[in-house]
């Protein structure tokens, strides 16, 4: 059977399910979301996560996570070819935010303090955000890790910045 | 101000170009790098018509970018159909478009084009003939018209072919991409004496443009970038003493004891193999809709080669056609190097490569459309927008779902074919399977053929993946130093595990028509 996203290239909550942890999760501390749903040969995050919470049965399997565990460190982010991984972060964030990091390959890089526009998984602008963080893995690493601050309704949402 | 469409920053690569130098197209005055190609230089100038077609005098440019078609042949130094996509620029150069006047791009004769009413394709001149008196007369006027450019006029750079030398080896490698890499490694690792040949002025094949992240397992470079994966490969062949590299060496044909035909430069040469590795990829496909020969119309390998070898921007707005990995990669390669992306068209009504790639481009905010097909482009010298439309569940086109896009490039991945005719003249059983791209030779699961002796490794068995080629590389190379009696016990474990490893990387169901295919295409040991 022919999932929705397979047609559209974009993700729901509902294919998630099981994904996600449980609201009072995230309030304790920051938690990795893996948006990988499909079995593809790859198991590029498995070795990146330095406390091993990544686990898979087999290279096609999807990757789950033990996210009782995970503090959202953001490594396994800058691993995944697929761009898949976010860390939502609602512990940090002043109240009623959330803080998304995801992982970023276009130029320019967004400077910390700099306002951009939060875009959802088809695109849309769907508010303004406050670059809090950039970072990378090591100095080769290409991948920027932007973190920005969102209303805390988007933080499922805004998966992309302007 | 001249234009310069090569990329000054990109956020993933880093363009080393060598001294400047000039180059002259006609009259034009073109600045150039060393290490580019002629081609690569003309298009960053922005010159999209490079020269006219033999017959009906259309625009012809850079399409495939590799050496593969013809539509980049022009007059180099004097001497004609040069491919200007491979052919490297040197100070001085004189670049001149052929079957045109007074320009490439203002040409007199394209007037025949309109005329295709009169001259329908297939249309030969030759058989103008009435009245009989006149027809020398008409030869006379029409001979000019067409053919493949002017007989050359300098010998610079021709020169007749010399004598041939016969060379030895034990496992000759054909193809220096990721399988012809790895098989070289690890026949070399044995002991083998190995001589990789590639015709390209660099190992890494396609790798060499890969600038995403790749999949596959830990033990194969998952999460490394394609350009890094070659250059260690690459780094590891150069380093082997087991290991002699030929580039710039085509391999022209593969005769019987394997015995190989082999071209460098003007130098032809025979080598007795006792070991073949084929491993030269595939081709790609393209796809018929109107107008499809305009320039600014190209093959997603090219784009890529344009893009990320020289850094040179393919176009401004760009509409991509298929929606597998290759479509969905290239689109947000694109991106990154500041092309806008209007679009993705695929024909299936759903994404064919993986959700990962198509979610990347999607929240740039990329429609893809599927069930969609590309109808027609259109465009004076160079692509100016294209009409995309509808396709039913029977592939039928719907009436009034037609939508024009405008954009100046369109990119066509519709999908690769393996080079089999290689192996075809080398006796190999060869049968169609559509799941593995087309024409693909029977092998055993140790990759050999049913030629004894010659091994396939990667996209020339069927179409799959770099991280498949490269343990297919690993099975092959083994195997052919097994048979040679390198290696023990040990190494024979080695490749059982491999063969295991390759079935775990099919073993999902996006490669469900893939291990189908290779079912159909197993022969038995022996």
């Amino acid at each position: 059977m022919v999932s929705d996203y397979e047609k559209t290239g974009v993700i729901t909550l509902k294919d998630l399910e099981g994904k996600i942890p449980p609201p009072e999760r995230f309030k304790k501390e920051p938690v990795a979301i893996v948006e990988c749903t499909q079995e593809i040969p790859c198991d590029a995050c498995i070795p990146a996560c330095p406390r091993k919470l990544l686990s898979m049965k087999n290279i096609i399997s999807v990757p789950s996570l033990d996210f009782d565990k995970c503090s959202g460190c953001a490594i396994c982010v800058g691993k995944c070819p697929g761009l898949a991984i976010f860390i939502v972060d609602m512990c940090k964030a002043p109240k009623g935010k959330a803080w998304v990091t995801i992982p970023y390959e276009f130029l320019p890089v967004p400077e910390v303090g700099s306002i951009v526009r939060a875009l959802n998984r088809e695109g849309e602008d769907v508010g303004s955000a406050k670059v809090v963080k950039v970072a990378r893995l090591s100095k080769e690493e290409k991948t920027a890790l932007v973190t920005f601050e969102v209303d805390e309704k988007l933080a499922m949402e805004a998966r992309a910045l302007r | 101000m001249a234009v310069d469409l090569r990329i000054k920053e990109h956020p993933i690569l880093e363009f080393k170009r060598g001294p400047k130098v000039k180059i002259y197209y006609g009259r034009k005055k073109i600045d150039a790098y060393e290490g580019e190609t002629v081609g690569a230089a003309l298009c960053a100038a922005g010159i999209n018509v490079f020269t006219r077609s033999v017959k009906y005098h259309r625009p012809r440019g850079m399409f495939c970018a590799i050496g593969k078609c013809s539509s980049c042949m022009m007059r180099v130094d004097g001497v004609p159909n040069v491919m200007t996509c491979v052919t490297p620029v040197r100070d001085g150069m004189r670049v001149e478009p052929q079957n045109c006047f007074p320009s490439a791009s203002h040409d007199l004769y394209s007037i025949i084009d309109r005329l295709g009413f009169k001259f329908p394709a297939g249309f030969y001149y030759r058989l103008i003939t009435s009245p009989r008196s006149l027809s020398a007369l008409y030869l006379k006027l029409i001979r000019p018209l067409t053919g493949m450019g002017k007989f050359p006029t300098a010998n610079r750079g021709f020169k007749p072919m010399t004598k041939s030398e016969q060379r030895e080896t034990e496992v000759a490698v054909v193809g220096a991409g990721p399988a012809g890499l790895s098989a070289a490694i690890h026949a070399a690792r044995l002991g083998c004496r190995v001589t990789l040949i590639d015709e390209n002025h660099r190992l890494g094949g396609q790798l060499i443009k890969q600038t995403h992240m790749f999949f596959g397992s830990k033990e194969y470079f998952a999460g490394v970038r394609g350009i890094r994966i070659s250059e260690k490969l690459a780094e590891e062949v150069k380093q082997h003493e087991n290991i002699e590299a030929l580039l710039n060496t085509s391999v022209v044909g593969l005769y019987e004891e394997n015995v190989l035909g082999i071209v460098q430069g003007n130098k032809f040469a025979t080598m007795r193999a006792k070991k073949v590795i084929v491993s030269t990829g595939a081709y790609e496909k393209t796809l018929l809709f109107n107008d499809n020969d305009l320039p600014g119309v190209m093959g997603a390998g090219g784009v890529q080669t344009l893009m990320n070898v020289f850094g040179i921007k393919p176009g401004n707005e760009a509409l991509m056609v298929g929606a597998g990995n290759v479509g969905l990669i290239i689109s947000y390669q694109l991106l990154q190097a500041g092309v806008k992306v209007k679009g993705i068209v695929e024909a299936v009504p759903r994404i064919g490569g993986y959700f990962v790639h198509a979610a990347k481009i999607r929240r740039m905010g990329v429609p893809i459309y599927v069930s969609h097909t590309i109808k027609r482009t259109w465009g004076r010298r160079r692509v100016e927008g294209a009409t995309i439309v509808q396709l039913d569940d029977r592939w039928k086109e719907v009436e009034g779902t037609e939508k024009d896009i405008k954009c100046d490039l369109i990119c066509i991945s519709v999908g690769l074919k393996p080079t089999y005719e290689f192996l075809y003249q080398a006796g190999c059983k060869m049968k169609f399977i559509s799941e593995l791209g087309g024409h693909v030779p029977l092998r055993t699961k140790n990759m050999e053929t049913s030629v004894k002796g010659v091994y396939i490794p990667g996209d020339t068995g069927g179409i799959e993946e770099a991280d498949t080629a490269m343990v297919g590389g690993k099975i092959a190379g083994i195997s052919a130093a097994l048979s040679l009696g390198y290696g023990d016990k040990e190494a024979e474990e080695f490749r059982e595990k491999a063969i295991m490893e390759l079935e775990d990387l099919r073993s999902g169901p996006t490669s469900a028509r893939i291990r189908s295919g290779i079912e159909k295409a197993l022969i038995e040991e022996g």
